[in-house]
């Protein structure tokens, strides 16, 4: 601008507008930035800080017990490291089959289809229920008495099974509402991936005599790696934290059943914080969930990788 | 150009941000149909998608079956399949009923997630535009923390510590609880910010500067008018996703204030906990605001969600 030329002479309007430009991106942003801090990284170091210290609700006295806490959880608390196992138990058996189920459907959903639309907003569909409403209705297909699951079987002489038993028939049933929600969500994902991929390899391959299951072996799976891993990244961190769905299907109780069969990590968080009222131990309990997590991100990271084998 | 009020008939495929950054220039689809698949789908495949298909809808359609008719209907089997009449009648008792809460919850859940998504969207706007299109000092690193805030559930972690802090503000209880910690994501401004490239061109926002608008006023009369179509796909995703949400509230509304999603545990863990029919209604009806958008707007929903993955 031919200001800047002229130096000495600023109107208050330039002044303004250089202000302007340089002060008003960082208002623009700060908000994130603000409400990141209070509610994001604040509640972070804090509960470090709490999970250091033996302190209850409703007591203003804390006292630096050092990891006491993580102690407990680890070594004497045994609800805690089953639900470990039971969340990394869920989250294997309801991630797999429904990423290999939704890489077939969007494999489907990418060939000459009409209608491609339809098709699509009815695998989305379980989108629009909540968790909570998934739980309330899967809870009932797999009541023992009158649920539909165990009528089903029965007709072919099985007998009726308690699913919320056994930890593994459990875990099945939970799983079931992990898969039937999130498998179409997945599917538009690998969908939208695989639209990206340059058709003329598929047409080179198919010159070369690749049929169809080739290609999707040879060409399609390679050049979805980034989304797998993406995709296994956030159903690792959605596994990790689940909540909603055991919490319904044991009646809307925290305790995952009589043993904890289905109590999952995030389930004895909230518990510990609100049925008990520990700060320090619900707080060591998340720092604990939180390192599972990055652990968990990590070995999928390193399988995912490695599978592909594609460099 | 036109791409302020660019229809998205006309371009059903044009905003997608998240193509690999060094081809973004080049149009990416030459054809015309959304999904030109190269493979004509076998009967096997057509076959099998719409068994998936029936799958995804089923439990929906069931709970209309059931919440239609009485709830011995739901026990033996086969089930009912067919709706029965009481369905008004039904919803008539779920609404007025004073220990089922559900006008509360619907209430509640209503200023909850309208205020969040009209925060969402308007300070992702506001933060998208400035990285996409405004040049300040330390901006990568900025960005940089957004997506790193975007991997990290920070939910779980520190959701004691943020407990505490409603405890100590004496905000149990109230929404602004539940409202405050959700008025910003990093996915609403990685979104925007991707969006935000490719369809406001710099010449328009220099051409803007010269003739003195002020960085607020090329928000306002330019850039929102082209992020129009992203604002009204992050609204939905938001609304949706805020909807359901289930966890915090859970942690800080009691059961006489709830949101539709705490009032759906209610009666099906109290209110009504064997009367099948009176809890598929009220889940009924918390579905249907998500259902009503997901039918007006399922085309933006299945864009909305395709766009946001595919990296």
């Amino acid at each position: 601008m031919t200001t800047r030329n002229a130096a000495p002479r600023l109107t208050w309007r330039d002044r303004l507008n250089r202000a302007d430009v340089k002060a008003t991106p960082y208002a623009l942003v700060s908000p994130y930035f603000i409400l990141f801090a209070v509610f994001g990284v604040f509640p972070m170091a804090y509960t470090l800080y709490a999970s250091l210290h033996s302190w209850k609700l409703g007591n203003p006295n804390r006292t630096f017990v050092g990891l006491d806490n993580y102690k407990f959880l680890l070594t004497e608390y045994d609800r805690f490291n089953w639900s470990v196992v039971n969340t990394l138990g869920m989250f294997v058996m309801a991630t797999v089959p429904q990423l290999v189920v939704a890489l077939m459907v969007a494999n489907a959903l990418n060939k000459r289809l009409k209608r491609p639309m339809l098709w699509r907003m009815l695998i989305l569909a379980p989108i629009v229920t909540s968790v909570v409403a998934v739980g309330v209705i899967f809870a009932r297909f797999w009541g023992t008495e009158y649920g539909m699951v165990n009528g089903a079987l029965d007709l072919i002489g099985i007998d009726k099974i308690d699913w919320q038993t056994g930890r593994f028939s459990s875990w099945f049933a939970i799983s079931s509402m992990i898969d039937w929600r999130w498998m179409g969500y997945n599917s538009l994902i690998f969908l939208a991936a695989m639209q990206t991929i340059p058709k003329n390899l598929y047409e080179a391959a198919t010159v070369d005599g690749a049929s169809p299951r080739q290609q999707f072996w040879k060409i399609t799976i390679p050049q979805l790696k980034p989304v797998l891993i993406f995709t296994v990244f956030v159903s690792s961190v959605g596994g990790m934290t689940l909540f909603v769905e055991p919490m319904m299907f044991g009646s809307g109780l925290l305790n995952g059943g009589a043993d904890g069969q289905f109590q999952t990590t995030a389930m004895v968080l909230v518990d510990i914080l609100r049925t008990h009222g520990n700060y320090g131990i619900s707080a060591a309990a998340g720092w604990l969930l939180f390192a599972v997590i990055g652990i968990v991100a990590a070995v999928n990271f390193l399988v995912v990788n490695r599978i592909q084998g594609n460099k | 150009m036109s791409t302020a009020t660019a229809p998205r008939r006309t371009a059903p495929e044009a905003p997608a941000p998240s193509a690999a950054k060094q081809r973004r220039r080049k149009k990416r689809h030459s054809g015309p149909h959304e999904s030109d698949g190269v493979f004509a789908p076998s009967v096997m495949t057509r076959v099998g998608l719409a068994f998936v298909a029936l799958l995804s809808i089923f439990p929906l359609y069931w709970m209309i079956v059931i919440a239609s008719r009485v709830s011995s209907d739901a026990s033996g089997f086969p089930p009912a399949l067919l709706p029965g009449g009481n369905l008004g009648e039904h919803i008539q008792e779920a609404l007025t009923n004073p220990q089922a809460n559900l006008l509360l919850g619907l209430r509640n859940s209503l200023i909850i997630t309208g205020t969040v998504t009209l925060s969402v969207i308007l300070l992702s706007t506001l933060g998208g535009f400035a990285f996409a299109k405004l040049k300040f000092r330390g901006s990568k690193i900025l960005m940089a923390t957004v997506l790193f805030s975007m991997m990290v559930p920070l939910q779980q972690l520190g959701i004691v510590p943020l407990y505490m802090v409603m405890v100590e503000l004496q905000w149990l209880d109230t929404l602004q609880a539940v409202i405050l910690p959700f008025l910003i994501n990093g996915f609403g401004i990685f979104m925007m910010r991707q969006y935000c490239e490719q369809a406001v061109p710099d010449e328009i926002i220099e051409a803007a500067r010269i003739d003195g608008a002020s960085t607020l006023g090329i928000w306002w009369r330019i850039v929102l008018p082209a992020l129009r179509p992203a604002m009204v796909v992050l609204g939905l995703l938001t609304f949706m996703l805020n909807w359901n949400e289930f966890l915090w509230p859970f942690m800080v509304l009691s059961e006489a204030n709830p949101t539709i999603q705490l009032a759906i545990r209610q009666i099906s863990t109290a209110t009504w906990s064997a009367d099948l029919s009176m809890i598929f209604t009220g889940t009924l009806i918390s579905i249907i605001p998500i259902a009503i958008l997901f039918v007006v707007f399922g085309r933006q929903i299945v864009h909305g969600i395709m766009e946001g993955s595919g990296k």
